[in-house]
């Protein structure tokens, strides 16, 4: 998806560089970038440093950076064309033999609301016009709309990497106990959830381990509110 | 920010937090929050730095770790400069996202999960 919008991009002096938050590393997100074999930079981030250092707390979310480095665009839901998923589930539909599990997951995700071409539209708008297109934000704009930080986030954020690092030693357990906090301190960050879970069950389905699983927590919240719509 | 003493060298202090330890305190963008207590070289108490900054200090007794959290009590961003950072690709090989200034790039942050 990526990888086409970029061939597009290029000749107007706007680089893709991909980044991958896996805690497992080359070996959780090396098979996807080998498959997809892209011309870009495609980097990964096993210790989540991006969540920090910009508040991206969901996943695809990108931001905008221009010639000399400054964010014109914060972190933001990211879909630049198509839905890969939402166009595989229209083509062949549902797979009725799947576990059931997996039935339900993907009859939620369907509902969740995603909104490419416009965003697609704002990204070649601004490949066109640079700084003077009107996606193109001051500097104050960009920090105005990055995600608030409360002193909980910051707590989250410490239990977060506690528990990226323990797991990364071989202590589950502990490692679970900081996810655990991450997730009681910040509710709202899918990234945090969403990483911990899929190390139980690739699914991300309930476990002992977790009050919560992708299926009851995006159902408690609202699909229509996981991809929180960007403001372009 | 892992740690497995209660004191950070600033130099790491810097690299991993855009946060500069100066004689006036500590230092980024255009923003400097006094360190009162602060040594004047050496290593400083992750307290002293933690409270003033508004970051989480967490501390895992049975494993003799603390982890330091970003600053907080604003947004997420405290500027819009791109922070440095440097990631591998997927062979372990280093980029160093500043190797692109001066062309305009969009990053996409995904995930395997």
């Amino acid at each position: 998806m990526w990888q086409e919008l970029r061939e597009e991009l290029v000749p107007q002096g706007v680089e893709v560089l991909t980044v991958a938050l896996d805690s497992g590393g080359a070996e959780a997100a090396g098979p996807f970038i080998d498959a997809a074999n892209p011309r870009h930079p495609s980097l990964i981030d096993a210790t989540h440093r991006l969540d920090e250092l910009l508040g991206i707390n969901n996943v695809p979310m990108g931001v905008w950076i221009d010639e000399q480095g400054t964010l014109v665009r914060p972190p933001e839901i990211a879909h630049p064309g198509t839905s890969v998923l939402r166009d595989m589930l229209a083509e062949h539909g549902v797979p009725q033999d799947a576990p059931p599990l997996l039935l339900e997951t993907l009859a939620e995700a369907a509902k969740i609301r995603v909104d490419p071409e416009r965003y697609g539209a704002a990204l070649r708008d601004w490949a066109r016009r640079g700084g003077e297109s009107p996606y193109a934000l001051s500097p104050d704009e960009v920090v105005e709309r990055s995600r608030p930080r409360p002193p909980e986030l910051s707590e989250a954020a410490a239990h977060f990497e506690l528990g990226v690092h323990l797991r990364a030693e071989g202590d589950v357990d502990a490692a679970r106990e900081h996810f655990r906090a991450a997730h009681r301190l910040d509710p709202g960050n899918w990234t945090y959830k969403r990483q911990a879970w899929s190390l139980e069950d690739p699914l991300q389905g309930p476990t002992e381990y977790y009050e919560g699983d992708w299926l009851k927590d995006v159902r408690a919240s609202g699909a229509e509110h996981y991809y929180p719509r960007p403001d372009l | 920010m892992i740690l497995t003493a209660p004191e950070i060298d600033p130099g790491a202090f810097a690299e991993h937090t855009g946060w500069e330890i100066k004689p006036e305190g500590a230092c980024k963008a255009d923003r400097c929050v006094p360190l009162p207590g602060a040594p004047e070289e050496g290593p400083v108490p992750a307290a002293l730095l933690a409270e003033p900054l508004g970051m989480a200090l967490v501390h895992d007794a049975p494993r003799a770790l603390w982890a330091l959290g970003p600053e907080s009590g604003g947004r997420a961003l405290l500027s819009a400069q791109m922070p440095e950072l440097e990631l591998p690709d997927r062979h372990g090989r280093p980029f160093s996202l500043g190797s692109l200034r001066g062309t305009r790039v969009v990053m996409v942050a995904w995930a395997s999960w």
